[in-house]
């Protein structure tokens, strides 16, 4: 598989860069922030997003999506991180649509249908500690009566707080269970978390939450093997959005050279600067190549995709971390104002960074399966 | 099964029938690659073997037309077949500037004539060439070269110097750039020829370096006569060919390290440092330096696969093999830095068996040259500044 985008991947990336542009710049990341948006997400936003096919991207055809792969959602999520958009697609589109996909048939008709039209928000519960590190969960789920009863406490649940359905991950003994969950069943709290990027998760609590057997996703033994699909897919995702982001920080920075005078020149005459916007496009063009090299795996179901995801992950997330330093730094006095958006993506960045695992989680992951 | 199913099959059968065992596993130092030529050496008999058996399947330059000796393969094809070879640990049969530089420049711009000539022979491991573009007063600014030719009619008469040329002691022949116009502006009065390296009035003059080896010469031409049939593009547009060559050439450059086939760094450094209770390399700051270089050479190695598709697309821009050379350099450099400190004092030997002649610390002082030979890393950001990033006054 060459590692380029085919024609209809092309058009996609297209039909999403075009559409963002025009409905949802970063424009409307601002006004949602300073409108103090109570939600801090549009619904009508990922409503269009459901029309336009991007929100189902995932999801199989049976259920009202169009049944890509993951380099289409990897195309979506790089072009979110372009505009910085606040979007329930990466939680619901691409975490919790992998997750019921393992599922069965009443649960994905319940939910997939309405992912994939924009309709519903559904959260993935994962992260407990401040860093990602799903092998050290300490939510558990105990059998009790005809079902299971779920205690602790989550948290960077994305879009939790406006969240249709959970989906919380616990421990059980023979497992990780996934549970399908509403928020509002007794014991369940949610409290927003408005983060630095002015996108939003919630802390979600659970205390001694009743649910019926059949809120179970799949099996307590296939559990952490579905969630780990998601993960990955949910991880490649991440590493898209943040080449979208840092590509994006770069190309503001390029214009900039371009047009910004000092000392009677234009900066980008300065060679001292010309080196390092040469290197940042190295690195970016690299980035680019993991995070296809992943997406692809994904899609082909090679063995060694989890690597690659971690590969994509750590290398995107690194580059996209200098790419916004760079910006805010050539971009001097101004890079530091609030009005000019280089500052956005900075945010951004370290929130994706975090999300998933950061370099230092995925690189670990590379040590381990070398053997070292 | 679909087409490139089958050609996996047959490939991975060929290959596990035809690759001696000898020629498996890491190429234990850079003396024991197999550069072909005239006087070639070969570290075992199977060597020779494995280079003859896969030159007459042209699988030693896997893409190029099969009317030339090449394997004739789609890129599909030959990243099926590098990644069989991978699968064995099969080491290259060849190493050779003629596959990874001349021929990519004779095929795009050489006639029928030197075609049919040359490109079999370099198939095959039977010429060795080397690369006379350097001089004295030429280095990063390569357009002021000096060396001339005379034109005589039907041949050329060349004098002048040539620096820092590869292996000229032990190559063939010389592709070569040399000024036919004194008059015209710098880039506009070169030429590309070829010659052999025994003709009269050659000479070379081996460069010690850091490493204690000499990879380098020095190389004299004194009234050496050229056939003009071997002018390789047009006359006094040798700088197009020059270009289009080291675009070739940074990329094998920029993929030194990752087509070493060396033993990968955490391999190196458990043997050498061992593990601790929990399976983890036993130097947890090296561990976590070694984790972020592989983490950059597997994205490096996709990158280099994406430019090559993008190329076969048409959709790569030329000056996109700098990106490759300065990024592969300074990767490899990185790499030989970690190699010393996974060795700790043993790769601090310069002598002797144990330390089969001081490899480690050799190989990481020869790869010091890597952001320096083939334009500096300085060379290569600066192109990309101008030709990729269209910066200004760049």
């Amino acid at each position: 598989m060459p590692l380029i985008l085919t024609e209809e991947q092309t058009m996609l990336k297209e039909a999403a860069d075009g559409f963002l542009g025009e409905h949802a710049p970063i424009a409307h990341l601002r006004k949602l922030r300073d409108e103090r948006d109570p939600d801090g997400v549009s619904r009508e936003l990922w409503r269009a997003f459901g029309e336009m096919g991007f929100a189902g991207v995932l999801i199989p055809e049976a259920h009202g999506g169009s049944g890509l792969g993951a380099v289409e959602a990897g195309v979506v999520a790089e072009a979110l991180g372009r505009t910085l958009t606040p979007s329930p697609f990466m939680g619901s589109g691409v975490l919790a649509a992998t997750v019921l996909a393992g599922g069965s048939d009443e649960q994905q008709a319940a939910w997939l249908p309405k992912i994939a039209a924009g309709e519903a928000i559904v959260s993935l519960a994962v992260d407990e500690g401040p860093k990602h590190a799903p092998a050290r969960m300490t939510a558990m789920a105990e059998r009790s009566g005809n079902g299971f009863r779920l205690n602790g406490a989550k948290g960077f649940v994305l879009d939790g707080h406006v969240a249709d359905a959970l989906i919380v991950a616990a421990k059980t003994g023979e497992g990780i269970g996934l549970f399908l969950i509403d928020p509002s069943t007794d014991g369940v709290a949610v409290e927003r978390t408005v983060m630095v990027d002015a996108h939003n998760a919630a802390r979600v609590t659970l205390t001694d939450v009743q649910v019926d057997a059949d809120a179970l996703i799949g099996s307590v033994e296939g559990g952490e093997a579905l969630l780990e699909r998601a993960l990955n897919l949910g991880r490649a995702c991440a590493a898209a959005s943040l080449t979208g982001a840092g590509d994006q920080a770069f190309q503001t920075t390029l214009e900039y050279l371009r047009t910004r005078k000092q000392f009677g020149k234009l900066i980008g005459e300065f060679q001292a600067l010309q080196h390092r916007a040469a290197h940042l496009f190295s690195e970016i063009e690299i980035a680019r190549a993991a995070v296809m090299g992943a997406l692809q795996a994904l899609d082909a179901g090679r063995d060694s995709a989890p690597l690659a995801v971690s590969v994509a992950k750590a290398k995107a997330g690194r580059v996209a971390e200098l790419a916004v330093q760079e910006a805010v730094q050539m971009h001097g006095g101004v890079g530091m104002t609030d009005e000019f958006d280089v500052g956005l993506f900075m945010k951004r960045v370290r929130v994706l960074n975090e999300l998933l695992g950061d370099a230092g989680f995925h690189q670990e992951r590379m040590a381990r399966a070398q053997g070292f | 099964m679909t087409d490139l199913d089958t050609f996996r099959a047959e490939t991975r059968a060929w290959l596990e029938a035809n690759c001696p065992a000898e020629c498996r596993g890491p190429v234990a130092s850079d003396e024991d690659r197999v550069w072909g030529g005239r006087n070639a050496t070969f570290p075992t008999p199977a060597h020779k073997l494995w280079l003859e058996r896969m030159g007459e399947r042209g699988w030693t330059a896997p893409e190029w037309p099969a009317e030339y000796g090449g394997g004739g393969l789609s890129r599909e094809q030959a990243k099926v077949l590098a990644s069989e070879m991978r699968r064995i640990d099969a080491q290259a049969p060849l190493a050779s500037f003629g596959v990874w530089m001349l021929g990519p420049a004779l095929l795009q711009f050489g006639t029928e004539e030197q075609k049919q000539r040359f490109l079999p022979e370099i198939v095959r491991g039977e010429i060795r060439w080397c690369q006379g573009y350097s001089e004295p007063g030429a280095g990063s600014d390569l357009a002021a070269i000096q060396t001339r030719a005379e034109d005589r009619g039907d041949h050329w008469i060349v004098n002048g110097q040539k620096v820092w040329t590869s292996y000229a002691d032990k190559a063939d022949w010389i592709f070569c750039l040399v000024r036919t116009d004194p008059e015209a502006p710098k880039h506009l009065g070169i030429s590309f020829v070829l010659f052999d390296m025994a003709t009269k009035g050659v000479s070379t003059r081996p460069i010690t370096l850091i490493s204690g080896k000499s990879p380098f010469c020095e190389t004299f031409f004194d009234d050496v006569r050229v056939e003009k049939t071997n002018l390789v593009g047009t006359l006094n547009r040798g700088w197009d060919v020059a270009k289009a060559l080291l675009a070739h050439e940074r990329t094998m450059i920029g993929a030194m390290g990752e087509i070493g086939g060396g033993r990968p760094l955490g391999q190196v450094a458990t043997g050498s440092l061992g593990l601790d209770d929990g399976g983890r390399l036993d130097e947890p700051m090296l561990r976590a330096r070694i984790a972020e270089l592989e983490v950059d050479a597997a994205a490096f190695r996709l990158a280099m696969e994406r430019t090559g598709d993008l190329a076969k697309a048409g959709q790569a821009h030329p000056a996109i093999a700098s990106m490759l050379k300065y990024y592969g350099s300074e990767l490899n450099k990185r790499r030989h830095e970690l190699l010393m400190a996974a060795g700790g004092s043993d790769a601090l030997e310069w002598e002797g068996e144990r330390s089969r002649g001081g490899a480690t610390a050799r190989d990481w002082l020869r790869t010091k040259a890597n952001s320096i030979e083939g334009g500096t890393s300085e060379v290569q950001l600066n192109i990309i500044a101008k030709h990729l990033l269209q910066l200004p006054g760049a």
